[in-house]
């Protein structure tokens, strides 16, 4: 199939996958409130302090991140368990990577969902000072977030078989994510107090660096992990 | 319908010496097996026989561990496999259909996947084939066991495969169920495809299959001929 046929069938997989979340709507209202339950219990435990919670603030956002995150992966790859649909996935014909490219958009549109509430969450709870760098904090949340989805697809798919799955992925994942996560977890903390030492930049690129090793990495071998 | 590089190829399947295992335990040992344009094989054989180990093998979705594996002339090894997919319909043991998506979204999803336009015409024509177009609109989660078969069956019909398999294809059928299994059979077959059906009811399979194999063992061989007696009287 050409580079357009394979683009048509990832966008399918994607539309796909977006639409059944969309009508099991309970699935990511779940996952929503998941993360803003964490985050305010985050806020409760850190007390009053307005220092202390602006220092913790980038952590804390990504760990929100990272933990809802893990819940919309694992059911990423649970419709197509229920009825055995993946075989029939696998069965089509074409590249299996439109497969994963698709997983990998509707997933990553389903995160930025969560962060588009978990954002304006921390900057009230939190004390963000916004105004000091907002693009500079979106980057940062745009290239860790594709690290973290990229890497969290091709785990999901690995550990989707797998009847210890929802366990299995985090084990899997979070060593992995470690560079991701202190990356991610400085720069925004660096874009926040208006990149001052100008190490935002140095941290945007390291997580572009991990974006492209993940991807590559990632689409190389899908192949051999889906298949039975 | 594609059914392979040169058309005088007769043979829409050929396993030879197919073996696979799950862990220590060898569930095929060297199957050797050929469906021919045109025909019906129906493949018999115990539970855990291996029935469906060798038809996903045969779909190209479980690699044969030795042996070879060649679908209208192509062997499935490698970038090959998707020129195999291209020319399998599989219906597996499941229907694999997305319960919150409705008749229609299932099956345009699957146009799309094979590369193919999902305008509703079409759709409308082929859930009309399976006895499913009044409900298009209906999510799948609302379908008895037979609609979800029935729409499984027109899923794997979409792409036109030269290769149709079969696993327990009648089952949670009615007598018109059954009798439309038989019709979409009957239509690959004259379209000069082949059909390997993996079944326990042959008096359902037996007015459109050619041919009874025996999976035991590991190993395939013809049915004895006193077993395959009721079936002979079935038409087949």
């Amino acid at each position: 199939m050409s580079l357009r046929a394979e683009l048509r069938r990832t966008v399918a997989v994607a539309g796909k996958d977006l639409l059944a979340e969309g009508r099991a709507w309970a699935g990511v209202a779940s996952v929503i409130l998941f993360a803003a339950t964490a985050l305010l219990l985050f806020g409760f435990a850190l007390g009053p302090d307005v220092e202390a919670l602006r220092q913790a603030g980038p952590g804390v956002l990504w760990l929100g991140i990272f933990f809802s995150g893990i819940l919309v992966l694992n059911r990423s790859y649970q419709v197509e368990l229920e009825g055995g649909a993946l075989e029939a996935l696998l069965g089509y014909p074409g590249d299996r990577r439109a497969i994963f490219a698709g997983k990998l958009l509707a997933n990553l549109s389903l995160v930025f969902l969560v962060e588009a509430i978990l954002l304006p969450m921390t900057v009230v709870l939190f004390h963000f000072p916004l105004e000091n760098g907002t693009l500079g904090i979106l980057a940062v949340m745009g290239l860790g977030t594709l690290g973290f989805v990229t890497l969290g697809t091709f785990y999901a798919a690995m550990s989707s078989r797998s009847r210890a799955r929802e366990v299995l992925l985090p084990l899997l994942l979070f060593p992995m994510l470690v560079p991701v996560l202190v990356a991610a977890v400085q720069g925004t903390g660096a874009f926040l107090d208006g990149n001052a030492m100008g190490y935002g930049g140095a941290w945007l690129r390291l997580l572009l660096a991990f974006d492209i090793i993940f991807l590559v990495a990632t689409f190389w071998a899908f192949e051999h992990v889906i298949g039975e | 319908m594609i059914v392979g590089p040169g058309s005088s190829h007769t043979q829409v399947l050929e396993l030879h010496g197919v073996a696979h295992r799950f862990g220590r335990q060898w569930v095929l040992r060297g199957v050797d097996l050929s469906v021919a344009a045109g025909e019906v094989v129906a493949l018999a054989g115990g539970n855990g026989a291996g029935k469906t180990t060798l038809l996903k093998v045969a779909a190209s979705l479980l690699p044969p561990m030795r042996g070879s594996v060649r679908v209208c002339g192509i062997d499935f090894h490698g970038d090959r496999a998707s020129a195999v997919r291209e020319r399998v319909g599989y219906l597996g043991h499941s229907p694999a259909l997305y319960e919150d998506l409705t008749a229609r979204e299932n099956l345009a999803f699957a146009l799309r996947m094979h590369g193919l336009p999902a305008g509703d015409p079409d759709l409308v024509r082929r859930l009309d084939e399976v006895g499913l177009a009044p409900h298009a609109d209906v999510r799948v989660r609302r379908f008895s066991s037979g609609m979800r078969r029935r729409l499984a069956l027109a899923r794997t019909l979409l792409g036109g495969p030269a290769l149709l398999l079969m696993d327990e294809p009648y089952a949670s059928l009615d007598s018109h169920g059954v009798e439309l299994v038989n019709q979409m059979v009957t239509r690959v077959v004259e379209e000069g495809g082949g059909v390997l059906m993996a079944t326990h009811d042959f008096q359902a399979g037996g007015r459109v299959t050619h041919r009874i194999m025996r999976l035991d063992g590991g190993r395939v061989a013809p049915l004895d001929p006193d077993t395959a007696a009721p079936l002979d009287e079935g038409g087949g």
